[in-house]
């Protein structure tokens, strides 16, 4: 399988020097190295620029709802559970108006691989504030400075008992493939928040910003079983910005206890049913 | 029909309440009789009226029996079991002639409206020791089964079968439960058979079972419109069902959740009605025959995620259980308010399909036509039952399954798809339907979106494209209701006056039918099930020869305004009840008179 494999004919309408290029890439690097055929990959999206994704890449797609492509991701997967799933959002689409579902997918941890575009401002609406904006942040939305602290969506991960959460780096495109081939292999929910400059809406959190500050986990020698220590790098956010996997453990993922599954997914099983005998034994 | 007996008459049929407050074990006595007269052959249905609140207030439950099939729930009754004081009062005015109240003066007192009874002067007063012979036999609760059996020994209906019943019914408490309850029922009927030949000696009603096949049964079943839902929906194939329980729609999720792991589906509780919604879409889009389940205010979040099903063309369905809005509204009461709710719900124009099943069997049976259209037409399918259907308990012959087909339309196989040069999923087609391939497939690579696209799912903006794309979908629409069966026409077809309406209405119209023709008055039912698309056709054409009345459970006559809509025809009479309460025959037969006669409310 060879990275064409999996690019369309069109391309990608980001502004130039989105970060969203990079997680495209990334995503495609991964599926190559683990060489997961086309037809057997879906990604879905939301609504936001990260939302396009599907557009540009030859798999399976649903570009769903703002904020929805983790219920619609689950939904597939619980269909077809011999799938590849990767969910893909903005920070708006998936720690604010989609919330609820991605603390419950994390409690839930379902065999999907989740890429959070976290460009920290909501882009395709032209630069309102996003739940990871910085307090004090300036946008369209918050003309005088955010005023909420941001969402930290690692450290919800961690305390929704997530099974793999990592952040990545739209800007060092080799590591963020890495994590993402990582992601997908891992059996249960894969949070990977990645740092996704947007050079239009936000001038703060700039690939300059990050070149100076982001490191690596893995070379500091973080042990990704070690869940406090996991906290306390969740914590760090400043000088220093660590990349990389925060933590991951082997808890069984929700499709894997539905033995309903064990045979075959859902989407394959016969549809021979025939209650004609439940119903005497449980109406007459 | 009275309780007073005309020499040598017998009447097999009642009907039969009993009341108290949440916790008393209303539900559970209801559904013992219930069980124990549809076992004896005799065709039954029932109903309950409870508050949302786990502990008080004014619960009832009321079957009704026959050696005649029923359609619906009545307003008079034969008989009232009393636990608790506001039964009497909230209910003693619905006693049919010589109807029989059984109640015990310590726990459900009489005096305070004595005169009020005594004014009437025909109902019989049938004090009781419920409580006492139930605390004897160990356990305060069993008052309810003292009740039962004190009921059915004044109508001397066999004991047997309540033991029998009860036997089924305790199963799981264990041997000690099962044999103090029969005990105790024991008791009651002793004593109450003793009570009534010394007092009630002209008593008409006796419930004789009907002993038909050769195993001295008839076989029957006794479900609600939910239960049929659940199993009409796993007969069809349904795979996935997702929800977030909400009154009147949870036992649907309660019920496919036990058969899970039986019939190899997945049923998820989900965090809120759009992860549902959202959900079953996706798993659509997979290739699984996937439901939602909810009610109005669930169904409001999901309407973003309907219009996405619309855009998208992945199948799903949708069971709207209505009941009575606005917002919270009267969570455990009936009503059809939502219908243009759901005609209308999301953004933009899209087809969607609405229907309406009217009782027990059409729920069985259309669940599965659900199915089929969302999958031959690529849309989402609403089904609209309401309080009164789901959880009102219908006595039928065992279904058909093997009526149930399954037809999945353009759904291609490896095979099939192999074969194509070339595969777009929105290939635009002179039926609006396009070839759909699901994830896994190989060759048929493509995304699906919610945003506008061309025929191979690309996002577009293009003016032709989006024209083209909104015709092509419009026109499924236009295809399917060729193909949809016609409203059915019920009772004579001479009839001058037609009633006209859509779900479960049904029952009581076909019941005051047969009151309306004691007085000498036809009258017959055009039944819609299936409301989007609209059959104009039928109704124009008993238009022009028939008066039409219009009966709805909602307070602005919804369906009448569709009815004009669709086909220009303004029904004036109306019959519209929004109380919370479902139609009575009654009530049909009195507002019908009242219709023709002229008479202004
Ligand atoms: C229910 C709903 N509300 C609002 C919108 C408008 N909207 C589209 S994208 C978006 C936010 C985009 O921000 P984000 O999710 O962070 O994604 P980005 O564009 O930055 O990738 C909003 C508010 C919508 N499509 N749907």
């Amino acid at each position: 399988m060879k990275i064409a494999d999996l690019s369309t004919n069109d391309k990608p309408n980001w502004c130039p020097g989105c970060g969203n290029y990079g997680i495209l890439m990334a995503m495609k690097q991964a599926l190559v190295s683990l060489n997961i055929p086309p037809h057997n990959t879906v990604v879905v999206s939301g609504i936001g620029c990260s939302g396009k994704i599907v557009h540009w890449l030859k798999t399976y797609g649903f570009e769903t709802l703002h904020g929805r492509p983790l219920p619609v991701a689950t939904g597939i997967k619980l269909a077809n559970n011999r799938l590849t799933v990767i969910a893909n959002g903005g920070d708006g689409d998936g720690y604010g108006i989609g919330g609820n579902h991605f603390i419950h997918s994390l409690r839930r941890n379902p065999d999907i691989t989740y890429i959070v575009h976290n460009n920290m401002v909501y882009s395709l609406t032209t630069g309102q504030t996003s739940p990871t904006s910085q307090k004090g942040f300036k946008s369209k939305s918050t003309p005088f400075g955010v005023i909420e602290l941001p969402v930290n969506p690692l450290k919800v991960g961690l305390a929704m008992g997530g099974s793999f959460i990592a952040r990545g780096y739209a800007g060092d495109l080799a590591h963020l493939s890495k994590i993402i081939a990582a992601g997908i292999k891992h059996k249960g929910f894969s949070l990977i928040d990645v740092l996704q400059p947007c050079v239009v809406f936000n001038k703060v959190n700039t690939y300059d910003f990050y070149k100076k500050r982001v490191y690596k986990l893995e070379e500091e020698g973080h042990n990704v079983r070690d869940v406090e220590a996991a906290w306390r790098k969740a914590d760090e956010w400043g000088e220093r910005i660590p990349i990389g996997i925060f933590y991951t453990d082997d808890r069984e993922s929700y499709e894997q206890d539905l033995p309903q599954l064990a045979k075959k997914p859902l989407a394959l099983q016969e549809l021979n049913a025939d209650v004609r005998r439940e119903l005497m034994e449980r109406y007459a | 029909m009275t309780g007073k007996k005309k020499k040598g008459e017998i009447i097999n049929s009642f009907s039969w309440k009993i009341g108290g407050p949440a916790g008393f074990g209303i539900k559970a006595s209801g559904e013992i009789m219930s069980k124990a007269l549809m076992r004896a052959g005799l065709w039954v249905f029932d109903t309950d009226e409870y508050p949302s609140l786990i502990r008080g207030g004014h619960n009832t439950y009321q079957v009704r029996a026959s050696d005649e099939e029923i359609h619906s729930a009545v307003r008079q009754l034969d008989i009232l079991v009393a636990l608790d004081e506001a039964t009497i009062t909230k209910n003693f005015r619905e006693m049919r002639k010589g109807g029989i109240i059984i109640y015990e003066e310590t726990t459900a007192p009489v005096s305070k409206i004595k005169t009020l009874i005594k004014k009437r002067g025909d109902i019989r007063l049938f004090p009781f020791p419920l409580v006492k012979i139930a605390e004897e036999e160990g356990n305060i609760l069993m008052r309810n089964v003292v009740a039962i059996a004190a009921s059915l020994a004044i109508t001397a209906f066999p004991i047997t079968v309540l033991n029998a019943v009860l036997r089924d019914f305790f199963r799981k408490k264990g041997s000690r439960v099962i044999s103090s309850n029969i005990h105790a029922a024991m008791r009651g009927y002793k004593l109450a058979e003793k009570y009534a030949k010394e007092e009630i000696t002209d008593y008409a009603v006796r419930l004789v079972p009907l002993v038909n096949d050769k195993n001295g049964k008839k076989k029957r079943i006794l479900l609600t419109g939910n239960d049929a839902t659940a199993m009409g929906a796993v007969q069809a194939g349904m795979k996935l069902y997702a929800a977030y329980p909400m009154t009147p729609a949870s036992s649907i999720l309660h019920t496919l959740a036990a058969l899970e792991r039986k019939y190899s589906l997945v049923v998820k509780h989900t965090e809120d009605e759009l992860a549902a919604m959202n959900m079953a879409i996706g798993a659509g889009f997979a290739g699984v025959r996937a439901m939602v389940g909810t009610s109005g205010g669930g169904f409001a979040l999901m309407t973003e995620a309907l219009g996405m099903a619309g855009c998208s063309e992945v199948p799903v369905v949708a069971v709207v259980s209505q009941r009575v809005g606005p917002s919270t509204g009267m969570p455990t009461f009936t009503e059809q308010g939502d219908l243009r709710f759901v005609m209308h719900a999301s953004q933009g124009d899209f087809p969607r399909v609405v229907l309406a099943p009217g009782d027990v069997e059409e729920a069985f049976y259309k669940i599965g036509e659900a199915f089929n259209y969302s999958e031959e037409y690529q849309l989402p399918v609403i089904v609209l039952l309401d309080k009164y259907l789901s959880e009102s308990h219908k006595s039928v012959n065992p279904f058909r399954t093997s009526r149930v087909k399954i037809r999945r339309g353009k759904l291609l196989s490896q095979k099939e798809l192999n074969a194509l040069k070339e595969y777009n999923r929105y290939e635009i087609t002179p039926t609006g339907v396009s070839r759909r391939v699901i994830p896994g497939m190989k060759g048929g690579v493509h995304h699906v979106t919610s945003y506008e696209h061309d025929e191979t799912g690309h996002f577009t903006e293009d003016s032709r494209e989006r024209t083209a794309m909104v015709d092509k979908r419009m026109r499924k629409l236009e295809y399917l209701k060729k193909r949809l069966p016609e409203p059915m026409l019920y009772g004579n077809k001479r009839a001058k006056i037609t009633i006209v309406t859509w779900g479960t209405p049904k029952g009581a119209i076909l019941e005051a039918m047969k009151l309306l023709k004691k007085e000498g008055v036809l009258i017959n039912l055009l039944h819609y099930i299936y409301i989007l698309p609209f059959r104009e056709e039928p109704l124009m054409k008993i238009s022009r020869r028939n008066r039409l009345i219009i009966a709805e459970n909602n307070a602005t006559g919804q369906f009448a305004s569709v009815i004009r809509e669709k086909t220009g025809v303004y029904i004036k009479d109306r019959i519209l009840k929004y109380d919370g309460r479902p139609f009575f025959p009654e009530e049909i037969k009195e507002d019908v008179l009242r219709i023709i006669r002229g008479d202004s409310k």
